[in-house]
């Protein structure tokens, strides 16, 4: 039987199944394979902070989007073209999100009495017609599995679960995704239980031959690899670009990395990454608390480190004071936050963007810092870069806002050239700096940057005492003096004020110059946004777009922008925090939209969203 | 380079012992004590044991002969933390209970450093017992001066985690119900490779502790007994009396019978320590000390003699075991790693892992 080859330039699957069916493990692994293959990818991941929720029930649903096309895209997508659902559990928590027409694969030994009752289905909806509006391909993915893989000396259970295995094999030859590195993958993966690794590898083939051969599979289907800009690529998630980004920042300001980070999700995976560069001079240190692992980041800093601490909201709630001793010695200190779902523990995986007005205000006293908020997973190693230049260049520390959504989502990442990075080289101040050449001033600024001088210990003659108490400019003596504390207080914040001329303006992608309504965002909206603005501008409308990737301070031209057009929408996953600065310093009447369910945008909402905007002029 | 005893506890090793500032540059210059005074006014009470302490640091140091640059003093928040502001080196005042946090950071990554954290009974054991813990049971090359004086001086006399028991303060006008802690036994719990105990005004005790504690590579906590004489005065008298002292006080020299002028240390028939009449007493009955003794329960059992209070005191090094210090732990994974696969280049890190190329 020759199978019939449907050319498709996009396609969205999910993988879902309970958390201990491997489905980011699938996901990761379809994504390899489509990066290799040329598609432009984006994903999102989705899993239950439980480790192991009680088995087969919706709260332990883990699921996997990949979205991939034969051109530029911007988001995971809105909707599944597939699901591949491993059990009951899987197919009700997804199914809501999938449009009619949908492809549903759907692993039939699992939709047994017990596990239908578990998530409350009295009758199976494969069998009970209730599903006539999808494409349900029923296949029984455990037993085939099982079968496929008789005479492996491997206990059952290990047998089974190969499942996800069989089904990335079926989806891998639905697709025309080349298989070799996954092979290579499970063989380094299981080098050490070769029976284990043959096991996986054959049922990853086995799941192959059975689209096929089956008949319930008569249409394959070929998404053409995407144009993107020529260079070499690799897959990246967020937090594994941020962590590269830090690397590199040690070795372009030619000191030495030191991270001071306790466990806490998503921000994790930074800390677990970067202990892996060792032999790049990278010392991570698991402190016995969050406060403590800021505290070393800064003691490191004092010793002429990059010191880094990695945290989400509730671990920056707990550094506030040492980021505050931070900004009163005027240390480099770079605080990356992967802001998640609050307040309190909220919801540790899911995404939100609602630390914005606590990176800003956060601390007592008048504390100013830098914030800088990548847009996209890849950017994450352009704004661990930007922070670090910031933070090194104006001895202050500096918030990375990440998200849980750039954290764990991931995009092919063109990947710049090692000369084209920027040099962020420290200057240490080794010599007196008084005008007589006697003596050092700790608070001596660069009148250019406003910038104090960075002496290390081990510097002659360049002794001296830093803290947390006031400072007498200059002399950086202890002083209680009301008119050199406002002065100080001035200073610190016209240092960071300064740095609005030291970043790029904000740019406005306005096509016909015409538009009279902007849509601005921040940090992860970027991907939603963007692709709710094509969609909008497809119909004809006009519409402008920027992004703020500094948040304090603003680029010089943001009142500018803003107040040449006359509408500004800000979708935010927050209840209005950009919004609520701009308002404060502009005056404009922005227009907020939020949503704050612990998910990313999607672009038709957007898109919406954009239009009832225009439509209302 | 450890060995580990049976009973799991990392024993002296050869050549490590004493080994403490062999990483810090040395100055060629001879030092005074001149040299480590800074030009700021020092700003406590008159009177206050802080006084003594000072002087007795900055007339100590110079018999190091380091190069003062590579001296750092980290504090937290207290009177006691007001200290690096006089000592002409590299110092940094930091926040409430956080200075053993950030001077890890600093001397992890910092071989070539002398790193000194000074804090209280308030700021190590209370708002930063946490940090001290860890920064004990990690081995941080740290010098831990750890001021008693009993009580919270600079909030003005709140009853502090070393407080006896119904102590009347402001916070507590019918008495403190809080158990103290005994910095002591909490530092062993920790397994701290370095405990030790001294007062202010003993300077000659005090320096010989800190000869000792300089020379420990790895975390040292000295808990200093020291006078607030506004708050809290007189908290140390019997070891201050000339007619009680040398009879509570039981010098701890390693290798030296425990006594008092008038009292011994023996092993008790219940299998602890007891403190009896020295009198009568067989030499071979008196129990030696083994400051060096990997296995910390003798030196712990000593740390709770002065239960009831004051009425022996032991004084000196309780603990004095060599084990390999935080950074050295930390340096040699990162040689070992470039040893493995080489020092790190930037590029290939980029290109690892998966990659193609368009166009």
């Amino acid at each position: 039987m020759t199978k019939q080859v449907q050319q498709l330039d996009r396609v969205i699957i999910r993988f879902a199944g309970d958390s201990g069916d491997g489905m980011q493990l699938t996901g990761d692994r379809f994504t390899a394979e489509t990066a290799e293959f040329g598609n432009d990818i984006s994903t999102l991941p989705n899993f239950p902070a439980e480790i192991r929720a009680p088995a087969g029930t919706l709260p332990g649903v883990s699921s996997f989007q990949l979205h991939f096309a034969d051109h530029d895209i911007l988001t995971p997508g809105d909707a599944p073209n597939v699901l591949v659902a491993m059990n009951p559990a899987a197919l009700k928590a997804n199914l809501g999100d999938l449009p009619r027409g949908a492809d549903i694969i759907v692993n039939t030994d699992e939709f047994t009495k017990r596990n239908l009752q578990k998530v409350g289905y009295t009758a199976s909806p494969v069998e009970d017609g209730s599903l006539g509006e999808w494409r349900v391909h029923a296949v029984p993915l455990t037993s085939l599995t099982v079968k496929s893989l008789e005479g492996f000396d491997i206990s059952k259970k290990d047998a089974e679960r190969a499942k996800n295995m069989f089904a990335l094999g079926l989806l891998s030859w639905l697709y025309h995704r080349p298989t070799e590195a996954t092979v290579r993958f499970l063989r380094s993966k299981f080098a050490k239980k070769p029976d284990i690794a043959n096991a996986n590898v054959a049922a990853f083939q086995a799941g192959w031959n059975y689209g096929e051969t089956t008949e319930s599979f008569s249409v394959s289907y070929e998404v053409k690899p995407a144009k993107l800009t020529p260079g070499l690529y690799r897959n990246i998630s967020g937090n594994q670009a941020l962590a590269y980004g830090l690397v590199a920042a040690a070795v372009q300001a030619k000191l030495p990395l030191f991270l001071g980070s306790y466990p806490i999700t998503p921000a994790s995976d930074i800390l677990h990454e970067l202990s892996k560069h060792k032999r790049f001079g990278v010392r991570t240190f698991q402190a016995e608390d969050e406060i403590a692992g800021v505290g070393a980041a800064l003691g490191a800093a004092f010793g002429g480190a990059l010191g880094v601490t990695t945290t989400s909201g509730p671990g920056v709630v707990l550094k506030g004071e040492t980021v505050g001793l931070a900004v009163a010695t005027e240390l480099p200190l770079i605080v990356v936050d992967v802001q998640r779902a609050g307040p309190s523990t909220g919801m540790p995986t899911k995404t939100e963007q609602t630390d914005l007005l606590m990176a800003m205000f956060g601390r007592n006293g008048e504390s100013p810092l830098p914030i800088v908020a990548p847009a996209t997973p890849s950017d994450c190693f352009d704004a661990a870069l930007e922070a670090a230049r910031l933070a090194v260049k104006y001895r202050t520390p500096v918030m990375l806002l990440s998200d849980g959504y750039l954290a764990n989502g991931s995009e092919p990442w063109r990947l710049p050239e090692v000369e084209d990075l920027p040099d962020l080289s420290a200057d240490f101040t080794v010599a007196p700096n008084s005008d007589d050449g006697e003596t050092y001033l700790p608070f001596r600024r660069d009148p250019q940057t406003l910038a104090r001088p960075w002496a290390v210990p081990g510097t002659p003659g360049l002794e001296h005492r830093i803290g947390g108490i006031e400072k007498a400019d200059g002399t950086g003596n202890i002083s209680y003096d009301p008119n050199n504390h406002d002065r100080m207080v001035r200073l610190r914040q016209a240092k960071i004020d300064g740095i609005a001329q030291d970043i790029p303006p904000l740019e406005v992608d306005d096509p016909d110059g015409d538009a009279r309504v902007l849509v601005l965002g921040w940090g992860s909206t970027y991907g939603p946004i963007a692709a709710a603005m094509r969609r909008v501008r497809k119909t004809g409308a006009k519409v402008a777009q920027a992004h703020l990737r500094h948040l304090n301070p603003l680029p010089a031209n943001t009142g500018e922008v803003l107040r040449a057009y006359d509408k500004v929408l800000l979708p935010e996953i927050n209840l209005g925090q950009l919004a609520l600065l701009l308002r404060a310093r502009f005056l404009v009447d922005i227009i907020s939209y939020n949503r704050v369910r612990g998910l990313p945008f999607k672009a038709e909402e957007l898109a919406g969203v954009i239009q009832d905007v225009i439509d209302s002029e | 380079m450890s060995e580990t005893t049976t009973n799991g506890h990392v024993g002296d090793v050869e050549g490590l012992r004493g080994s403490g500032l062999t990483l810090i540059p040395r100055s060629t210059a001879k030092q005074t004590l001149k040299d480590f005074k800074s030009d700021q006014e020092v700003r406590w009470c008159p009177g206050c044991g802080d006084y003594a302490i000072l002087a007795a640091v900055q007339s100590f140091l110079p018999e190091l002969g380091l190069r003062r640059e590579n001296i750092v003093f980290v504090s937290g928040i207290g009177c006691s933390s007001r200290f690096p502001y006089y000592l002409n080196t590299y110092g940094f005042h930091s926040i409430h209970g956080r200075a053993p946090a950030i001077a890890t950071g600093l001397a992890a990554s910092r071989p070539d450093l002398s790193v000194w954290v000074i804090t209280g009974d308030g700021d190590a054991l209370s708002i930063g017992g946490n940090h001290l813990i860890h920064a004990l049971r990690r081995n941080v090359n740290l010098n831990i001066l750890l001021f008693n004086n009993r009580i919270y001086g600079l909030t003005k006399g709140q009853y502090s985690p070393t407080s006896e028991v119904g102590k009347i303060t402001k916070s507590t006008p019918m008495g403190s119900l809080d158990k103290p802690f005994n910095p002591i036994s909490l530092a062993l719990g920790a397994e701290a490779s370095f405990v030790a105990r001294t007062i202010d005004s003993d300077r000659k005790h005090l320096q010989s502790v800190l000869r000792e504690a300089t020379a420990h590579r790895g975390a040292s906590l000295v808990e200093i007994y020291q006078n607030c004489n506004i708050f809290n005065d007189n908290a140390f008298e019997q070891l201050k009396d000339p007619g009680l002292r040398d009879d509570i006080t039981l010098r701890l020299e390693h290798e030296q019978p425990i006594v008092s002028a008038t009292k011994a240390a023996r092993r008790a028939a219940s299998g602890g320590i007891e403190v009896v009449a020295r009198e009568g007493l067989p030499e071979s009955e008196i129990l030696v000390h083994d400051a060096h003794d990997p296995d910390p329960s003798v030196a712990f059992a000593l740390s709770r003699l002065d239960e009831p209070a004051f009425e022996h005191v032991p004084i000196g090094v309780f603990r004095s075991v060599e084990r390999p210090a935080y950074d050295t732990l930390m340096e040699q994974q990162m040689n070992d790693a470039v040893a493995e696969r080489g020092p790190g280049v930037l590029a290939e890190l980029l290109t690892g892992g998966d990659t193609w190329r368009v166009g």
